[in-house]
């Protein structure tokens, strides 16, 4: 094989092109990234890289220089020409492929018909602007939006001394955590001073504020609309690639395109189907399922039969820091039909998620690392024994 | 080989533990404890857990 081409350079387009290599791969190996700089993480961008106590240049992953590729930076893909094999970038340049690895990642929702001024938060640039705009005191922030990247935005801010008010037009926030943890985490940030409103609704974003569809008025010199991510797919319009309903990279168990064997796709643009899941098509944005996804990708890229290529298996982990709260969860503990506390000790917890049939599907825990690790250990056999 | 975490960045996500469990564990209050003299042949398990971990806190040396 020649010529290995990734598209999206963030961890898992990074973690793909490091397996390229390290298993042997010689020939030609591009990576494209419309974004201007070298792969970096994102989890700090609404933690520590907005609090102030990290730069940059510590978010930026080691070792990429050591990496023997092309990076094209700045560059977006815009077409992909299967039948010629081709990917065509917006500076008007094209890359032929022998494979191509997809890892496009997500952008940020925007809010429609927002003014400017409303931020956003994805991408390291983003982040800054949300920094330098905290830095300047504000009187208030208003986060529309209490998903996980909303309410971290909203415990960074409070610890900077900066007045928050978060809305939602669920009646809780962090809808995937159920509603008896839910309710424990809104309470956490009453606790901590947040203004929460939930269940309300938003009638418009403007510069200074937001207007609730009750008629209330939120003022607030900061606006951030954290309503969830969406996949960056656009580009392949025309491929004839097939998506989900959601815009999602369909692929198999290998992630593999369901319609191309020399497409594989990695990180939080697939769709791919989980043996915890009973089979169904997921899309999931946690960073390590992006960074394994990356490995896996790049490893069964180089396979030469695509029948020798390995299944993504590995239960979804996730976490997400709020004060002194560390949320952790593995598995899909959101499809289970049940969630059950069954431990807790002042600020730490435990839950499991399971079916109609009582087999585990998920676990979260709350400042307890070690016990989500066992439920880790569990789902990931429960998850190979499902696979086989 | 030797492993050096940085304890100001580690988070307890324990995501090291599963690649390399016999370098690293974590304790009954989640803080990381890991050993610090690795033998060579334990180098792949322990680069898999530097890539792993969400924090780049984990290095080697040597
Ligand atoms: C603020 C924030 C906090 C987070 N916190 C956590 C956390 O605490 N825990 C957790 O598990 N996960 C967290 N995540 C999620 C995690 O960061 C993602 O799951 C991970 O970044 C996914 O990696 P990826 O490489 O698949 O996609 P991305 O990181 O989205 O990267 C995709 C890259 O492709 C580029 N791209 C897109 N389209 C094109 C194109 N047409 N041509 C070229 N390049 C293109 C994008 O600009 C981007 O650089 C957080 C995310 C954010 C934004
Ligand atoms: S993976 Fe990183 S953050 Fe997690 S316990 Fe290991 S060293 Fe600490």
């Amino acid at each position: 094989m020649h010529r290995v081409v990734v598209i999206g350079a963030s961890l898992a387009g990074l973690r793909a092109a490091q397996a390229v290599r390290s298993v042997g791969h010689d020939g030609a190996l591009v990576v494209v990234g419309d974004e201007a700089h070298l792969p970096y993480t994102r989890p700090p961008l609404s933690k520590q890289l907005l609090a102030g106590e990290q730069t940059h240049h510590d978010c930026a992953f080691p070792a990429v220089d050591t990496l023997d590729a092309d990076w094209r930076l700045g560059a977006a893909a815009t077409g992909l020409d299967r039948a010629s094999k081709t990917v065509t970038l917006a500076d008007g340049q094209s890359l032929t492929y022998d494979r191509l690895i997809i890892a496009t990642g997500c952008r940020a929702r925007t809010w429609p018909d927002a003014p400017g001024g409303v931020h956003t938060l994805r991408g390291i640039d983003d982040a800054l602007a949300l920094r330098a705009a905290l830095d300047a005191q504000p009187q208030r922030i208003a986060i529309v939006g209490a998903g996980f990247v909303g309410c971290e935005v909203a415990a960074t801010a409070r610890k900077a001394g900066v007045a928050v008010t978060l809305i939602d037009v669920e009646a809780q926030p962090l809808v995937p955590l159920g509603a008896e943890l839910g309710a424990r985490c809104a309470a956490l940030h009453r606790e901590h001073g947040v203004d929460l409103r939930l269940g309300a609704g938003v009638a418009t974003l403007r510069k200074g504020g937001v207007d609730l569809t009750d008629g209330t008025r939120v003022d607030a010199e900061v606006v951030l609309a954290a309503v969830g991510a969406l996949p960056n797919t656009e580009w392949l319009a025309g491929s004839g690639l097939a998506l989900d309903a959601r815009g999602g990279l369909l692929c198999d168990a290998t992630l593999t395109s369901v319609t191309d064997d020399d497409v594989l796709a990695a990180g939080d643009v697939v769709s791919w189907p989980h043996p915890l899941a009973g089979g169904d098509a997921v899309r999931v944005e946690h960073w390590t399922t992006a960074a394994e996804h990356g490995a896996l990708a790049g490893r069964n890229a180089l396979a030469d039969d695509a029948s020798e290529r390995a299944g993504h298996v590995a239960p979804p982990y996730f976490w997400s820091d709020q004060y002194d709260l560390k949320i952790q969860a593995v598995g899909f503990p959101a499809r289970g039909a049940t969630l059950t506390i069954v431990d807790e000790d002042g600020p730490r917890l435990v839950a499991e998620a399971r079916d109609a049939a009582g087999r585990l599907v998920g676990a979260i825990t709350f400042n307890n690392a070690k016990r989500l690790a066992a439920y880790r250990r569990q789902l990931a056999t429960e998850a190979l024994g499902a696979a086989a | 080989m030797r492993v050096r975490v940085d304890m100001n960045l580690c988070q307890s996500h324990g995501e090291c533990v599963f690649p390399a469990p016999d370098v690293f564990e974590l304790a009954d209050d989640d803080v990381l404890i890991w050993k610090e003299d690795v033998a060579e042949s334990r180098r792949a398990d322990v680069e898999a857990a530097v890539n792993a971990c969400p924090m780049m806190a984990i290095r080697i040396e040597g």
